[in-house]
């Protein structure tokens, strides 16, 4: 176990489509942060940018870009690229810095400007990209791979189109009670159900939409949370990071294949499982503590599919803790209270960012008609392309 | 149409007919298989790495999953604007042998409604796009007692 480090503040710039840049939803979820933390943008020693790639080189150099637009001051900056996984790099940048006393207040940033439609890789003729080569050869969009995983759900585990449905309700009506959420309605299964198919077994209301948005967190030591009036703050315990193992046997975005079992035997645990063992070994914690989780449902499917390497149920029984109500608001571990991407969608650098703003409201109890009644200890999941864990425990 | 007909990508499958096989890499070492090819370093974190030699993969395995893609996929995917969107079906196939699962369009004419996890495919040769020269050759699979 680490030393804990505080969450002073929180902040978002509302998500949706709003047809501005990255830099102007980062610095306004910044400020954000800023002025929930009761501090100057001058106090801060240190600033971490998760990197968009649609910015150019802005969004390459994101920490400092922020730190430019919200006025040079001399601090300390890191930018980082994990990409779904980038905002909890950056959170584990700050918080390092923080441990290693290098800094007493850091500032940690994620926005995106996300295009229309499906994401697509960064352009060029790049044959060695396996990104790249997964568009031009097979026409591999995500979706596809959210359709496979669902279908293999089905096929396992028995899974069925409705119980994926009921997750979108279920996010949905949480959504509606958020005012930075993209998407603000309920919705019933039928609609989820006449909505048009994107890739079999999914539809469209089954997948998570591409967004605009930011996310801001002032993460601070326990001491200059003090200092700053902040007697029991949220306090982070732990960050996961971690890569797969050799043979990674579930066919990963945005791999062709998986990797060869033939001479080494799979893990015993999924690469999404050890992201979330290495946060509970970290905070030394199990699934049994958790007041709520804030996971990736890039598809309905595969919120199902966290209940599970989450620990929150065995593996098979995802749907059947849905059914139960277990992972609803009142349930014994609510899931995506915040909405999640279903009402979110996707604004890469800034989404991990994005879920533990989340935990940090709820653990405060200030989260409104989303509140966990008593909420003590929140974990967030989500896996960035090409191999990076990302998973954050926070408690009170 | 004399089109000649190349790879869409180098060194990944070769043959035409019953003979098409897909192409992999398998360390010395190890025999731990790589696909897409690994021809620099064997990937194994427990090898200490051997030579990587091309081997041919298996050409039937089965279903590990399957979907498809119902709306026209971003460039760089290749297809006609100009033509209505025409869904087609991805497979992903586990080879026995090879203990790996590989991703790959489906043959022309096959949907998701035929398909079940655990259906038994083989991997055969197929044209992605074409342009005024060129056939692009790509692999697919096609469950097997089903032909063209």
């Amino acid at each position: 176990m680490t030393a804990d480090v505080a969450v002073l503040g929180a902040g978002m710039h509302p998500w949706g489509k709003w047809g501005r840049g990255f830099v102007e939803y980062g610095t306004a979820a910044a400020r954000a942060a800023l002025a929930d933390a009761g501090l100057d943008w001058r106090d801060i020693g240190s600033v971490v940018g998760a990197d968009t790639v649609r910015g150019g080189y802005p969004g390459y150099v994101a920490g400092a870009t922020f730190a430019k637009a919200l006025g040079w001051q001399g601090a300390r900056v890191a930018s980082v690229y994990a990409a779904c996984a980038s905002g909890a790099q950056a959170i584990a940048t700050a918080r390092a810095q923080i441990l290693a006393g290098l800094a007493d207040a850091v500032l940690v940033v994620g926005a995106d400007a996300a295009p229309k439609g499906f994401f697509r890789p960064a352009g060029g003729d790049r044959p060695d990209d396996p990104d790249w080569l997964r568009f031009r050869l097979l026409g591999a969009t995500n979706p596809a791979y959210f359709g496979l995983y669902a279908r293999r759900r089905m096929a396992l585990h028995g899974d069925t189109p409705e119980d994926f449905a009921l997750v979108k309700v279920k996010n949905a009506a949480l959504g509606a009670l958020n005012p930075y959420a993209r998407y603000r309605k309920r919705v019933t299964a039928e609609e989820v159900a006449a909505s048009a198919v994107v890739a079999d077994p999914l539809r469209l209301l089954d997948i998570c939409a591409t967004s605009d948005g930011g996310a801001a967190l002032v993460l601070t030591s326990l001491d200059f949370a003090r200092r700053h009036g902040a007697a029991r703050p949220v306090r982070i315990r732990a960050v996961s990071t971690v890569t797969p193992r050799f043979p990674n046997t579930v066919l990963d975005l945005p791999d062709i294949a998986t990797d060869s079992a033939v001479s080494v035997a799979p893990p015993a645990e999924t690469f999404r499982a050890s992201i979330a063992r290495s946060a509970y070994e970290e905070a030394g914690i199990g699934p049994g503590d958790l007041s709520l989780a804030e996971v990736y449902d890039l598809s309905t499917a595969l919120e199902l599919q966290w209940y599970e390497d989450l620990g929150l149920c065995a593996e098979g029984e995802g749907a059947r803790l849905l059914r139960e109500g277990a992972t609803a608001p009142g349930g014994r571990t609510p899931v995506n209270t915040s909405g999640g991407l279903a009402s979110f969608g996707e604004a890469v650098p800034a989404q991990a960012i994005a879920q533990v703003c989340e935990l940090t409201w709820q653990l405060r109890g200030t989260a409104g008609g989303r509140q966990v009644a008593g909420a003590r200890v929140g974990v967030t999941a989500n896996q960035g392309l090409f191999g990076h864990g990302s998973s954050v425990i926070a408690v009170r | 149409m004399s089109h000649t007909r190349t790879p869409a990508v180098a060194g990944w499958f070769t043959g035409e007919g019953d003979g098409f096989r897909l192409l992999g890499t398998r360390c010395s070492a190890c025999a731990s298989v790589f696909f897409p090819r690994e021809d620099v370093h064997c990937r194994n974190p427990h090898c200490a790495g051997g030579s990587l030699e091309e081997i041919p993969l298996s050409r039937k395995g089965r279903i590990w999953s399957y979907t498809d893609s119902r709306y026209r996929p971003p460039s760089p995917y290749v297809s006609n604007p100009e033509l209505p969107w025409e869904p087609y079906a991805l497979i992903a196939a586990e080879l026995a042998a090879e203990r790996i699962v590989v991703l790959g369009q489906a043959a022309p004419g096959v949907t998701v409604a035929g398909l079940t996890v655990g259906m038994e495919v083989e991997a055969v040769p197929g044209v992605l796009y074409e342009d005024a020269e060129t056939a692009w050759t790509v692999w697919r699979w096609r469950p097997t007692g089903v032909t063209e």
